[in-house]
């Protein structure tokens, strides 16, 4: 039973770090624009990195039937939009201040962000 | 879109290709085209679909030299409509078909589980039988519910869990202890050994019915758009060239001239240059009756001609038709989500590992306390958990009544600018009206000259009219339209002043005049004292006095009537109804004001308002707590707009564009201030009764499904159950959304 009970908290230890925790470096580095595919529940790729200050279009291109999917929100920059069926529907960001800028599904099942990165990092 | 864009996606129609072979050679030769990123062509609908930035021109000269015409299709909010309805139908047919599946064994597998036999596994022919159902559930999940596992998977790798997680977790625990009973049945404790394959099956088909009515429902929210987008026809008749000649309405130019006949809908914006007729505008403006148009009026795309036939000449087309632009901002408020909605998006994102942490410790708190056979309490308490939870009708909750009532709003003509401005319009508290245009027509009239001494009122308003000729003071506006109408000469005027809030100063003929109210004869020192009395008489029937005064002495007083609209006295009482404190705002004199606040019912009044300060009315009403509405025609008061809690703009049945307001009404009527605050009301309500709804539900439901029941009543929730009280969670919130349809605005 002990072990049944350390297997089981290690399990949430897991989810809380693989969900919470964990932070990916990495993500697109990007300038221009970025092609953003929604399918089976994700944005591909779900984090775009950017320079403050440059101007990036994000390309959404839905493949995704579900109704869910069809409208793409930034929500500190009140931005929403809806992404047509396998279409591109292009959402242009000018000089963003450095920052997080998350985007997802009106019902944050689908989640991504764009990192405005400052002129002096890294 | 820019034209430089590499991602810049043309569809092009292709005529005479009559086999498939065709295919590879149309896309072989578009793909040489520079420029082209990748060119798919879609056989069954004699489409291609060309991304990257090529030059049209050249795409079509590529075709040709393949031997094939080629058209472009141009695409415009109809058929976006139209392929977005298609697609959906699709998605809707194919979940149906995966749900007819999935019950057709769930259904059957779940009737023999409660009336006929046990499903457990203790003999070795009901291992086969129960492997072979096993793997019928195999095939359940990977024709039904393979989106599902596909989702949870792609999300996981990308740190994130939604509704697919859930799922999947749960049907999946599901099938694969009831796997394990099956081949390992020793491994499990005896009375654990049983198999829930019903659930798993069921459990999907219950999922993909409540997704496909989902769909159903959600269309229905977006009725009004669709009705707007109807409102556009698909074709126009131009004359060109002495001809006539009917053509798509995408391709009508600036300056076109266009005929319209009766019962047909106008479908550009333009200017009549010939004819008479009346249009039916109640489906932009709400305004019932129709407008009648001369040579000159303005019509607007959308709107139906009734009975004449006239010629207009285009002044906006495409995107900047005022159709197209309420269109436009409708699409853009719907999809905007209002402040209230914030919480539950913050809930909803960390929901989905929170469940599953509930999951487990459900399921271990099964295995440490619970009674035999606690392994399959465990088991079952943990699919119940992750199933019922349900974060969408959590996150659907906001948008879809925003979507709603918007478009309920836009029917009654009534634009709101986004989801804030509707939560913030339905707490308004105090409204603050301006008199001019809002309350009044705005379309004063002279209706009295009374002069001093031996002056003419010819003489007058001659003057009067010269000096205010430049202004566009509705006032002034109104002296000039009388003195044309009496066919009066005007004079040249030197040194010409506009005193904000004053009136108008000028030289004639040597003579200096002074032509304005109280203030300015009060601060140049005319004496008016004589005449006060006859001025406070015509102040107190609503009208307006004007004093003119000739080298400093008075001349003569000109009243001005401004009629109230007709219905501005019952808009009011609903607004007084509704417990809204309404104020009156007016630059005009007190007395006036006075009479006019009297006669629409408003106890509470800013008179000799200066343009400049109505801001600042709106400020001291905000000191005193409350949340203020500011109504005007969005000309002058852009700044006290833009300082109220929620700026409404009264339009004049086109004007969109009002920037400055955070709501428009397209009709004149104060009745659209009482619809938008009843709307508004109404549709924060419903938003309030999906977010206690879902929260409640999944607050409830999860601790129910983990079994905090069982220790008093015995009572363990079922998969199955918690699959169709998640299903139809979403559903309901859908449901309660578009119940709002049936709302009307006039009974509030």
């Amino acid at each position: 039973m002990l072990v049944i009970n350390i297997l089981g908290f290690a399990l949430i230890s897991l989810i809380v770090w693989w969900f919470w925790l964990y932070k990916p470096r990495g993500g697109v580095v990007a300038k221009g624009t970025v092609p953003i595919t929604v399918n089976n529940g994700v944005y591909t790729p779900a984090q775009v990195r950017v320079m403050a200050g440059e101007k990036v279009t994000l390309s959404f291109l839905r493949k995704d039937n579900s109704p869910c999917s069809s409208i793409v929100q930034f929500n500190n920059l009140e931005i929403s939009e809806e992404l047509p069926l396998n279409k591109t529907k292009e959402i242009s960001l000018e000089s963003l201040k450095p920052g997080t800028y998350p985007f997802s599904c009106q019902m944050q099942m689908y989640r991504g962000e764009l990192i405005v990165e400052g002129k002096d990092d890294e | 879109m820019s034209s430089n864009n590499p991602n810049k996606e043309t569809i092009l129609l292709i005529e005479g290709a009559g086999c498939a072979s065709c295919v590879g050679k149309i896309e072989g030769a578009l793909s040489e085209v520079s420029g082209v990123k990748t060119a798919s062509m879609n056989f069954a609908q004699r489409t291609v679909l060309v991304t990257g930035n090529a030059n049209e021109d050249e795409l079509l000269g590529a075709i040709g030299s393949v031997g094939y015409q080629a058209s472009l299709v141009k695409q415009n909010d109809t058929e976006l409509l139209d392929e977005k309805e298609k697609s959906e139908a699709a998605y809707y047919k194919r979940l149906m078909k995966e749900m007819t599946i999935a019950l057709a064994l769930g259904i059957p597998l779940m009737l023999y589980g409660l009336f006929i036999g046990e499903m457990t596994v203790t003999t070795n022919p009901e291992r086969i039988s129960w492997l072979v159902v096993g793997l019928l559930t195999l095939g359940i999940m990977y024709f039904s519910g393979r989106h599902f596992y596909i989702g949870a998977w792609k999300s996981f790798l990308n740190h994130s869990a939604n509704m697919d997680t859930l799922i999947a977790l749960g049907t999946g625990t599901a099938w694969i202890y009831s796997m394990v009973v099956v081949f390992a049945p020793d491994a499990v404790p005896l009375m654990a050994r049983h198999v829930y394959f019903e659930a798993t099956a069921m459990i999907i088909g219950l999922i993909d019915l409540g997704l496909a009515l989902e769909i159903k429902a959600r269309g229905r929210t977006s009725e009004a758009i669709k009705r707007l987008i109807g409102l556009q026809p698909k074709n126009a008749r131009v004359l060109r060239d002495g001809e006539e000649l009917d053509i798509p309405i995408e391709d009508v130019v600036l300056e076109d001239l266009l005929r319209i006949r009766p019962g047909e809908k106008i479908p550009v914006d333009g200017v009549v240059v010939e004819g008479n007729t009346s249009v039916d505008e109640s489906m932009l403006t709400g305004e019932p009756m129709p407008v009648k148009k001369i040579s000159g009026d303005e019509v607007v795309a959308g709107s139906i001609n009734k009975s004449g036939s006239v010629i207009f000449k285009a002044t906006r087309v495409g995107k900047d038709t005022a159709l197209a632009q309420i269109i436009e901002m409708v699409k853009r408020a719907q999809n905007s989500k209002p402040s209230i909605g914030r919480l539950a998006d913050v809930i909803s994102g960390y929901f989905v590992p929170v469940v599953m942490i509930i999951a487990i410790l459900s399921a271990l708190a099964w295995l440490n306390f619970g009674p035999a056979p606690a392994l399959a309490f465990a088991i079952v308490s943990a699919t119940t958990v992750l199933i019922i939870a349900c974060p969408c009708a959590l996150g659907l909750a906001t948008p879809m009544s925003v979507m709603v009532g918007v478009g309920k709003a836009a029917e009654a003509g009534v634009l709101i600018r986004n989801g804030e401005a509707l939560q913030t319009a339905s707490k308004i508290s105090a409204m603050i009206l301006d008199k001019t245009g809002t309350i009044t027509e705005g379309s004063p009239k002279v209706t009295e000259i009374q002069v001093t001494g031996d002056y003419k009122e010819e003489e007058i308003l001659s003057l009067a009219a010269s000096l205010e000729s430049g202004s566009e003071h509705p006032l002034a506006l109104a002296i000039v339209e009388s003195a044309q109408e009496r066919g009066l000469v005007l004079s040249k005027v030197a040194n010409f002043e506009a005193i904000a809030g004053h009136g108008v100063e000028g030289s004639i003929d040597s003579n200096s005049i002074l032509f304005g109210n109280e203030k300015l004869m009060d601060e140049r020192s005319v004496s008016i004292e004589h005449y006060i009395a006859s001025a406070q008489r015509v102040a107190s029937e609503a009208k307006t006095p004007m004093y003119l005064a000739i080298n400093g002495e008075l001349a003569a007083i000109i009243s001005v009537s401004d009629p109230i609209k007709n219905d501005s006295v019952e808009a009011i009482k609903r607004l007084q109804a509704n417990g809204i404190r309404v104020v009156m705002l007016t630059g005009d004199n007190r007395a006036t004001a006075q009479a006019v606040a009297e006669k629409v019912g408003i106890s509470e009044f800013f008179a000799e308002v200066l343009p400049e300060d109505k801001s600042i009315k709106v400020e001291e009403l905000q000191a005193q707590g409350e949340i203020v509405g500011m109504t005007g025609d969005g000309i002058n008061d852009a700044p006290a707009l833009a300082q109220a809690n929620v700026g409404f703009a009264i339009g004049t049945g086109t004007d969109v564009a009002i920037e400055s307001a955070d709501i428009t009404l397209m009709r004149g009527s104060l009745h659209g201030l009482a619809d938008a605050i009843a709307i508004s009301k109404a549709t924060l309500r419903n938003i309030k009764q999906n977010l206690f709804g879902a929260f409640i539900y999944n607050v409830a439901g999860v601790p129910f499904a983990a079994g905090v029941l069982y220790p008093f009543f015995g009572l363990l929730l079922s998969p199955v159950i918690a699959g169709a009280a998640m299903a139809f969670s979403s559903l309901t919130v859908v449901s309660n959304a578009n119940r709002l349809r049936l709302f009307k605005a006039s009974d509030h």
